[in-house]
């Protein structure tokens, strides 16, 4: 296979994988009617608060244990994330303020927690690394070595991206297949329907968007200690991905199952300016490849108006989106 | 059937002083959460540290003229999304918006600078980034209206083809060279010059006589009646004879065009250059003092400068103590939780079980 491919597609795929993480948990958010645009915020505080465990554990535990540093990462990146998702939720549904103004705080608040603490892990150096959480966070489940081609392309990743693509085909029943789902989509379409059936709204969107923080924040930790090879630096990186996140969600007309080749395709968008020349053999200048890298968006306006054109009733944005409910107010 | 032990009623007009009373409690609240934040950090005194706070904005003349230089910046951004925000359009292509004004202002100024007088310069690089900053807010609007489209988010990706643009353009700009660094530095075209001997006096001008306008536009036009009532609800706007789609598209036009002469601001009179952080995060901020301030320009300002006092202080804060300038995303963040949650104590009212019951008898 042409080696520039090869190297697009080991490129690609993490990187879908970050914003998979960020999709889908915004996808059980929104499908509870809430627009959460804090996705970035949440991102940043679940990546930081991974990254900071793990490394403060390995630094001053004397005899660190990599599972431990694992476990430990996982948890302070969810908490912090749910964290996030209910400062959000507390706002939104208890006190009814509005999705979008609430979700931009959110990300400006979660920027600033990550990068002002941040500062002080760094210490005054550029960027700061967590080796052990990045090893344990790399590791491969399978001898991808042994296995050529496969290995490299299909086998080769870090263990969470395989979680990823597990928790994408599992959340796809658990919404579509379960009573849980259908309450959860029935509330993100009417929630006084949902309400009137006895389903209790305030609830059906506290956990959806607490556990979609929580899956979000996965996205920002699996960008810190495997993508970004454990290493944290102040940087709008985290952002930009938290975006491209929102935008998948869109892609994937709100079905978690899309979510997993919309990201592989994100993915390999988002590397186009770079590998795409490469493998024809041609020199691009800086300014094109500047151009291309608006693709990804692009892709998804095209999207966006294709689908509200079709007016499919399966591949619209939930009903009430962005909408708090007040039963009070009919 | 039992009763809940608190119930919402709604408020139908809440009075004035409740209103600024809800408010100054959740501002004071917020200051304390933050400072008991500072001094969990830093282990500071938070009374001196927002002391210090003060001196980033009102240290001396300068400091007061970059103060009021980024309130208008934020406070023009904001102008430009109440009229979209009171019809209920949710432009979050702010900042993309801006951009894009910046980048035609940009370019009018490096390819006319040296051929154009100076007064007409500064009128086409003007029209320039009103025309940009208009189709940039014009294409969202057209798919709203035919199609439905959600234009939440299709304005939030515009931000991202715009920032693309810019960087392509700084670059082809740029050539060689390693950066941009001022435009037409030797021969300062398309520069503002200074009024009343004062470098940023033209853009807080401009911005103050938009606020006014906007202001009068909004509340006493027959313009401002029909985003009004489109706003509250499309039915009655259509059943009422109002064109909808026409209302809507000449809207996001003219909040576009203010986004766009927003970054005219930015290039000819603050920076003389363009890069992809000229809007520099505003574009997002503006939506959130627009909303906080119900679309009234007058609170716009109110809030527009709380937030710089915020931000300049923080970075006041940051160079005495040795922090760093996240410390202001963090205050502010806090700052806008309290004041957000604050809205429902305005428009609501909790009734307790056991008052209810008091009142009975």
């Amino acid at each position: 296979m042409n080696s520039s491919l090869l190297a697009w597609i080991v490129r690609a795929v993490p990187f879908g994988t970050i914003i998979m993480f960020g999709a889908m948990g915004e996808i059980a958010t929104e499908k509870s009617g809430n627009l959460n645009l804090g996705v970035p915020g949440i991102m940043y505080l679940g990546g930081f608060a991974g990254f900071a465990s793990a490394y403060l554990y390995e630094k001053n535990s004397p005899n660190p244990q990599v599972a431990v540093c694992v476990i430990l990462a996982l948890i302070c990146c969810i908490a912090a994330s749910m964290a996030g998702g209910l400062i959000y939720s507390f706002l939104t549904v208890t006190l009814r303020a509005n999705q979008n103004v609430t979700g931009l705080a959110l990300t400006i608040f979660g920027k600033g927690m990550a990068n002002f603490f941040g500062v002080y892990l760094l210490n005054g150096a550029s960027y700061t690394a967590a080796p052990m959480a990045y090893s344990a966070f790399s590791a491969k489940l399978f001898p991808a070595e042994k296995m050529g081609i496969l290995g490299e392309t299909v086998f080769g990743y870090g263990w969470l991206v395989y979680v990823a693509i597990i928790m994408a085909v599992v959340f796809h029943f658990v919404l579509f297949r379960s009573r849980l789902g259908l309450n959860l989509r029935s509330v993100g379409e009417n929630p006084a329907t949902a309400d009137a059936d006895g389903i209790s709204v305030t609830r059906y969107k506290y956990l959806a968007t607490c556990i979609g923080a929580g899956i979000s924040g996965l996205g920002g930790l699996y960008y810190v200690l495997d993508y970004n090879k454990g290493i944290w630096a102040t940087t709008g990186q985290i952002e930009a991905l938290g975006w491209l996140a929102v935008a998948l969600v869109i892609f994937t007309t709100w079905k978690p199952l899309n979510a997993i080749w919309g990201a592989f395709l994100f993915g390999f968008l988002y590397w186009l300016y770079q590998f795409l020349p490469d493998m024809l053999g041609l020199k691009v200048k800086t300014y094109v490849s500047d151009i291309i890298q608006m693709v990804p968006y692009v892709v998804t306006i095209v999207v966006l108006i294709v689908v509200s054109m079709r007016k499919k009733k399966e591949n619209q944005p939930p009903a009430s989106l962005g909408l708090s409910y007040f039963r009070e107010d009919r | 059937m039992k009763e809940p032990l608190i119930r919402i009623i709604k408020r139908q007009q809440p009075p004035l002083l409740n209103k600024i009373l809800i408010r100054v409690i959740a501002i004071v609240l917020a200051l304390v959460v933050d400072a008991v934040f500072i001094y969990g950090v830093t282990g500071l005194n938070p009374l001196a540290v927002y002391g210090v706070m003060f001196k980033g904005t009102f240290a001396n003349a300068m400091r007061f003229s970059w103060a009021l230089r980024d309130l208008v910046t934020l406070l023009a951004i904001g102008v430009a999304l109440a009229p979209a925000f009171k019809m209920k359009f949710w432009n979050i292509g702010a900042e993309g918006q801006v951009l894009i004004g910046g980048l035609a202002t940009a370019i009018v100024m490096v390819n006319c600078g040296n051929s154009l007088p100076t007064p007409i310069l500064l009128i086409v690089m003007c029209i320039a980034s009103v025309v940009a900053g208009g189709i940039w807010g014009l294409v969202p609007a057209i798919f709203k209206a035919r199609f439905n489209t959600n234009e939440t988010l299709f304005t939030l990706m515009m931000n991202y083809v715009a920032i693309s643009l810019v960087s392509a353009a700084t670059n082809i700009m740029r050539g060689q060279a390693s950066s941009l660094g001022k435009l037409n530095m030797a021969t300062k075209a398309g520069w503002f010059p200074k009024l009343w001997g004062q470098t940023y006096n033209i853009n807080i001008l401009v911005v103050a006589i938009l606020a006014v306008v906007m202001f009068l536009y909004l509340k006493y036009t027959k313009h401002g009646y029909e985003i009004a009532v489109v706003g509250e609800s499309e039915n009655t706007a259509r059943y009422a004879g109002i064109n909808v789609t026409k209302v809507r598209i000449r809207t996001m036009i003219i909040s576009g065009a203010i986004c766009g002469l927003t970054g005219f601001l930015i290039v000819g009179g603050r920076d003389q250059t363009i890069s992809t952080s000229t809007a520099g995060g505003n574009g997002f901020t503006a939506i959130i003092v627009a909303w906080l301030a119900k679309f009234n320009t007058a609170y716009m300002a109110l809030i527009a400068f709380l937030l710089t006092f915020l931000s300049k202080g923080a970075a006041e804060i940051a160079s005495t103590y040795a922090l760093n300038d996240f410390a202001s995303d963090i205050i502010s963040g806090i700052i806008l939780f309290f004041i957000l949650g604050s809205e429902f104590f305005i428009n609501y009212t909790l009734v307790f079980r056991k008052s209810r019951k008091e009142a009975a008898k």
